[in-house]
């Protein structure tokens, strides 16, 4: 393979790391049932708390760290307000979407365009030699072995678990699951939190590794975690799935950038955002065999024709946790 | 205690009120010596001329725009987080019309009319692709609406940069500015106009009426408080929400018509100025109700407006008014949660 495609490729599984973790992060907060809107400025505060306690103790480990903390405190605030006080989820983490990252701008003005520590490439021994796959996925920072390795522990716990069909269970039936004896709200507590500090973690990937450093306004962070909740539903609640959807964006992005050259005609932002109208086709795809008039539709069709369309749209579709956004109260 | 009368919701309002401050001035403190300073800095900023008044004023209109739409969606139950989106191609058919119209033989007020109307009809155009998804598709309108959101500004920044590039070379400026008979007529030398000082106010009163006097108003909130019994009731419900998504596009688009007929006389990039976004912080502080809906935006502007002095005066980043904002939202949903609880417990 060509080596200029090849590097590309693997830059495109890195600049997914962030988006991997913040998608799945959110997969399992809703999985629990609780829809934590506040990605977008969850990931800006968090890249610029862990750039600034980066550039304080000179350490990315502090600086991964307070990403994941203030990750996770946005996130109980989200749950605090939702399942302790039954406020509009949808509404509390719309408010901290805006004022987290406007308290990102704000806090962050006096480190704007500092050099600050970066993580380094750490090449896995004898296997970052082997052609192809070396290149492609061994030759990356620790973060984006931490981001493969997430997706199949997520996976893992969400489906062959104990603990994940507990979880699977207070987002589906929390009153079944409350019956056999789950904790429904606090372990809805811990998921949204766990789920925000994965979200709290893409902050400072982004500061400290993929787009190094706080520029402000002008760090084309936002609108990043708009993007991760799309990809979270695109997905269908499901990590794999979710990775495969950030992978999927990060390779249309360098796609753009890659042929903008031969396209001279379209100027290079439109080809950045050239992947949200596949998404909603995509969103599209994936939920409209959930609507009434489809399934009208498709009665009212000859028998063959039917059972190919209701199996391709089966195939495609995905539904949400049934109980996501609804609180639970166990009288 | 009764936490449901008057003087006890106010008393938690006050609280929330007080707790925004306290949270927005411990902000301040982490980056300045002079948190007070900074409020008297936003406050000159705001009120402390003509000229900036008349600046507070050309944020409200567009911001109250957006907000009266946003009820409109908000009593139907649905998050219209496309409404960014709406008065973005609000902006760009306004352009579309006085490009293709000027130096026609046409009036140039009527050029400015027709121009206003047809960003009414974008913002309506784009709103129906959010309902189409929603209704027909089964597409959360919040992220029906993200995705149309981002479709529109690639739009406006491929017209920019490509059919509509200044002579030359296209920039993130915008497009050549329109001679000054297609502009909104202004006050003396304030940038703002009773026209679309006129235009704000109007559709406020507007939204007011057909929420809280017509059976429309009536008939659209019990599709948004419970839909399915509104279905079972015999109301289309279908048609009840593709109308305000239709209405609030209409309003967002008007925004985005004062926006460029009004204010930049031009497209730009972020046209919106992000008043779709903080129209849905209005209309939640003023829980969903039209009455408060003016004075609020008017603050929210005066903020914005006022912020702007700050990068100026003492090196700090104007994103104060955003927090400020988000954290009297963000307490007034805390307050009011606390408030319910006390009452369950009654």
């Amino acid at each position: 393979m060509d080596e200029f495609i090849l590097i590309g490729l693997a830059g495109v599984l890195a600049s997914a790391g962030p988006v991997v973790f913040a998608a799945i992060g959110e997969t399992i907060t809703e999985r629990a049932g609780v829809i934590n809107l506040s990605v977008n400025g969850t990931i800006l505060l968090s890249a610029m708390a862990g750039f600034a306690a980066a550039l304080a103790t000179d350490s990315t480990l502090a600086g991964f760290l307070v990403g994941a903390l203030v990750g996770g405190l946005v996130a109980l605030i989200v749950a605090f307000s939702s399942i302790t006080l039954k406020q509009s989820q949808v509404a509390v983490g719309f408010v901290l979407a805006l004022m987290c990252r406007d308290l990102a701008y704000f806090l962050g003005n006096p480190i704007m365009g500092e050099s600050g520590p970066i993580v380094h490439a750490l090449p896995v021994p004898v296997l970052s030699d082997i052609p192809i796959v070396g290149v492609l996925f061994f030759r990356h920072d620790l973060l984006v072995y931490a981001s493969f390795l997430l997706i199949f522990v997520a996976q893992f716990w969400v489906f062959k678990t104990r603990p994940g069909l507990i979880l699977q269970g207070i987002g589906e039936r929390p009153a079944a699951a409350f019956v056999r004896g789950a904790n429904v709200n606090r372990l809805r507590y811990v998921y949204c939190v766990v789920g925000g500090m994965l979200v709290g973690m893409a902050g400072p990937i982004y500061s400290l590794s993929v787009k190094a450093g706080w520029k402000g306004s002008i760090s084309g962070l936002d609108g990043i975690g708009w993007i991760a909740l799309a990809i979270t539903i695109f997905g269908g609640w499901n990590p794999l799935r979710a990775a495969f959807g950030a992978y999927l964006f990060a390779l249309l992005q360098w796609l753009g950038l890659v042929l903008q050259p031969s396209l001279p005609g379209i100027p290079s932002q439109v080809l950045q955002v050239a992947p949200f109208p596949l998404m909603i086709l995509t969103l599209l795809l994936v939920n409209i065999g959930n609507t009434e008039w489809v399934d009208r539709t498709l009665a009212g069709l000859p028998e063959s024709t039917r059972h190919f369309l209701a199996r391709v749209l089966r195939a495609m579709r995905t539904s949400p946790p049934a109980s996501l956004g609804v609180p639970f109260d166990s009288q | 205690m009764d936490v449901t009368s008057p003087r006890i919701r106010f008393l938690f309002g006050f609280l929330a009120v007080f707790l925004a401050l306290i949270f927005a001035t411990i902000v301040l403190a982490l980056t300045t010596d002079d948190p007070l300073g900074a409020y008297y800095n936003v406050l000159i900023g705001s009120f402390g001329s003509m000229t900036k008044l008349s600046d507070v004023l050309v944020a409200w209109v567009p911001l109250l725009l957006a907000t009266s739409g946003l009820l409109v969606t908000f009593t139907a139950g649905l998050w219209n987080i496309g409404i960014e989106g709406q008065i973005t191609l609000g902006a760009i058919f306004t352009t579309a019309v006085i490009k293709a119209l000027q130096g026609s033989d046409l009036p140039p007020e009527m050029v400015i009319f027709l121009s206003i109307l047809s960003g009414a009809l974008g913002g309506a155009l784009w709103a129906s692709a959010v309902g189409w998804l929603k209704i027909y598709g089964g597409v959360n309108e919040i992220f029906g609406g993200l995705g149309m959101n981002f479709v529109a500004t690639a739009l406006t920044l491929w017209l920019i940069f490509g059919p509509w590039k200044r002579p030359g070379i296209g920039s993130m400026s915008g497009t050549e500015p329109f001679n000054s008979i297609y502009w909104l007529p202004q006050i003396g030398d304030l940038r703002i106009s009773w026209w679309s000082l006129g235009i704000g106010i109007a559709g406020i009163v507007l939204i007011y009426l057909l929420l809280n006097g017509t059976y429309f108003g009536l008939r659209l909130s019990a599709v948004g408080k419970n839909g399915k019994a509104a279905y079972l009731m015999g109301l289309p419900t279908t048609r009840y929400l593709m109308m305000s998504f239709l209405i609030c596009g209409a309003f967002a688009g008007l925004a985005g018509a004062v926006q460029v007929t009004g204010v930049y006389h031009r497209l730009i990039p972020s046209i919106s100025s992000g008043y779709g976004f903080l129209g849905l912080l209005v209309g939640m502080l003023v829980n969903y109700q039209a009455v408060w809906a003016a004075p609020v935006a008017l603050f929210f502007a005066a903020l914005n407006i006022g912020s702007i002095q700050l990068p100026i005066v003492m090196k700090l980043d104007s994103a104060l008014s955003g927090v400020l904002q988000g954290a009297l939202v963000l307490f007034v949903l805390l307050m009011n949660g606390v408030r319910q609880r006390l009452l369950g417990k009654q």
